[in-house]
């Protein structure tokens, strides 16, 4: 059905893909590098956008799961490029499906850990235990000499897609444009289905879905460990598009700018975090270019979203959001 | 190792706690009262800190800076409470976030501005240079004891005023009814002010005074302020005396952990990788200490009554 937010969705999917494909015919590269961060940032909204507006789950940590995806390319292509085995014996490896699934298991059994004891808190307890857990990888990251320390780790050679040449730009994007439409439809099913009724209905009212049988923890706890999945998956991407991974990936930063960017784009949406990503990054490079300090207005840009436009973008462009 | 190693380190452990109470009572103090999470309470222990070394520049003298820290940090609460945190107290949780990342956003940059990117220095006064000597051959510098007595002294005060005065009177019963509080005539609007400018000034203090020890320079707050989140969530948000209790747990938990781990592995592994390990283990510490609190006991060691 088209209605107004479906149009708008439809034209920012169209207008992710068209622009790259322009610019790289007017032999802009960068422009295309500038839309693949939009994808994956987004993306990493999105995951986090499964928690914290289906969910209700605001959680504070989710850098940790970016982190996570974002080391686990960094650290399984070190490990190939230097033939050096790895725990077990194991060889690493440069192509990206096997790499997506490592980030993708690795996150998912560490927000497992820290979602089955966050949750059995909430609201402010939730903030800042998510928050606190975050920390701790963080630290660990930076204590652990291993895999570069505080310095991070370079991925000398952007790692392989079977059938693609991922050095360069577009082709690379195309990937990460893929697999954050993979992403939405993901989501879009996710919201739709039982469980997704199930992870809204404990949002709004916890007391009647324990009434009807379900219990509001364990959906919480698999709502937050598929969100954190998501989330290490474009961590992954991250990682590669930068060919860089460092502790600043997990810092707290990370998490809060991962909350902003949902809010941008308008909290629960389905294109929210798409949204949110492009303003942010079109901020970061339009008053990037203009001042050093652009962080200063990004600062008063973003209070003034949230006391006085609360919808964010989609609610601006599409009206408000039809269920809450 | 030796005992006089050990007392200095633990010393250390009650120096980072105490300074870690001065963050964790404003925090909790604000929340307790306004049910107000704060990002930016780091940003008002980096002002106290500023305006300590600025002033201190400018006169040469540390207590005049210690008193502008104070003054600024408070100034600065009280603005930043008028200005956009009373709008935030029916707001959820979220949108408090959100805005006091903004703060935070606009109080660093904004720092930069004003500062530029280097760090400025701030030396002890020469009342509290040198060292003492303790029992067993240890010595520890004065200054530290200073901060550890300060801290105390402020414990006490905050004790009294919450417990015994009319303003604390008020402050109690905001945490319990702010409703009822606002009905029975206590203006509760100038009362959230001063309850605001109060933390502030508490985190502006800590800044100061940490500050004679670092480097003063934009973002110190942030690692204080995570580490004082993990006090009060352990503590019990909204309890003072759990504040108390959790900043001496995480401050000598994190020093000694640092401190010990990497002996205690070496006894096992090589002293190279014990050094790796332990470093690395010691620096999760705390966070394992705040998860099993939390498992045992959800809302921290002393949730306050009515939450």
């Amino acid at each position: 059905m088209l209605t107004r937010e479906n149009t708008v969705n439809l034209l920012a999917a169209v207008l992710l893909l068209a622009a790259p494909l322009a610019a790289n015919a007017f032999g802009q590269p960068f422009y295309v590098t500038l839309a693949t961060r939009i994808a994956i940032l987004a993306l990493a909204a999105l995951g986090l956008n499964l928690a914290l507006g289906l969910g209700g789950l605001v959680s504070f940590g989710h850098a940790a799961f970016f982190g996570i995806g974002g080391y686990a390319a960094g650290i399984l292509s070190s490990h190939a490029l230097s033939y050096e085995p790895m725990i077990f014996g194991l060889p690493g490896t440069v192509q990206m499906p096997i790499i997506w699934i490592v980030a993708v298991i690795a996150a998912g059994l560490v927000a497992l850990a820290i979602g089955a004891i966050s949750l059995r808190t909430s609201g402010v307890y939730f903030i800042m235990i998510t928050l606190a857990f975050a920390q701790m990888v963080y630290y660990f990251a930076i204590s652990w000499p291993a895999y570069g320390g505080e310095d991070g780790l370079s991925i000398l050679v952007r790692n392989q897609f079977p059938g693609i040449n991922t050095m360069k730009p577009l082709s690379f994007f195309f990937v990460s444009y893929v697999v954050l439409l993979v992403g939405i439809g993901l989501f879009s099913l996710i919201r739709a289905s039982r469980f997704g009724a199930a992870l809204q209905a404990a949002r709004q009212n916890e007391t009647r879905v324990a009434t009807v049988g379900i219990h509001p923890y364990r959906i919480r706890l698999t709502g937050f460990v598929i969100s954190a999945m998501i989330t290490a998956l474009a961590g992954a991407l991250y990682a590669d598009l930068n060919r860089f991974v460092s502790p600043s990936m997990l810092s707290w930063h990370m998490s809060g700018e991962l909350i902003v960017l949902i809010i941008l784009g308008g909290t629960g949406r389905l294109f929210g975090p798409l949204a949110g990503a492009a303003l942010y990054v079109a901020f970061e490079f339009a008053l990037g270019g203009l001042t050093e300090r652009w962080q200063f207005f990004l600062g008063l840009i973003l209070l003034g979203v949230v006391l006085f436009a609360r919808g964010g973008l989609l609610g601006l462009l599409a009206g408000k959001a039809r269920h809450g | 190792m030796t005992i006089a190693l050990a007392l200095e380190q633990l010393l250390n452990g009650i120096q980072l706690g105490v300074m870690l109470f001065l963050m964790a009572a404003g925090l909790t103090l604000i929340f307790g009262v306004m049910g107000l999470i704060n990002l930016a309470h780091g940003s008002l222990y980096m002002v106290g800190a500023f305006a300590c070394a600025t002033v201190a520049a400018w006169t040469g003298s540390f207590w005049l800076g210690l008193i502008a820290s104070l003054a600024c940090a408070a100034a600065a609460g009280a603005i930043v409470e008028l200005a956009v945190i009373r709008r935030l107290y029916d707001r959820d949780h979220l949108d408090q976030v959100l805005a006091t990342f903004a703060l935070i956003l606009i109080f660093s940059e904004g720092t930069r501005w004003l500062f530029g990117d280097f760090p400025l220095y701030l030396d002890i006064p020469p009342l509290l240079q040198g060292i003492v000597n303790l029992p067993g051959d240890a010595s520890y510098p004065v200054y530290r004891l200073a901060i550890i007595a300060v801290g105390a002294l402020i414990a006490l005060g905050l004790y009294l005023l919450i417990g015994k005065t009319r303003l604390g009177m008020r402050i109690r019963a905001g945490e319990s009814d702010r409703e009822m509080i606002g009905a029975l005539g206590v203006d509760i609007r100038t009362l959230y002010t001063l309850v605001f400018a109060l933390g502030s000034a508490l985190a502006g203090l800590a800044g100061a005074l940490v500050g004679a020890l670092q480097s003063v320079q934009v973002g110190m707050g942030e690692p204080v302020l995570i580490l004082a989140f993990v006090v009060i969530v352990i503590g019990g948000i909204g309890s003072i005396k759990g504040a108390l209790y959790g900043a001496l747990l995480v401050g000598i938990t994190d020093t000694l952990g640092r401190f010990l781990l990497p002996q205690l592995l070496a006894v096992f592994v090589d002293p190279s990788q014990a050094g790796m390990i332990g470093g690395a283990m010691a620096s999760m510490l705390i966070y394992v200490v705040m998860a099993v609190i939390l498992a045992v006991k959800p809302r921290g060691l002393f949730p306050p009554a009515h939450a």
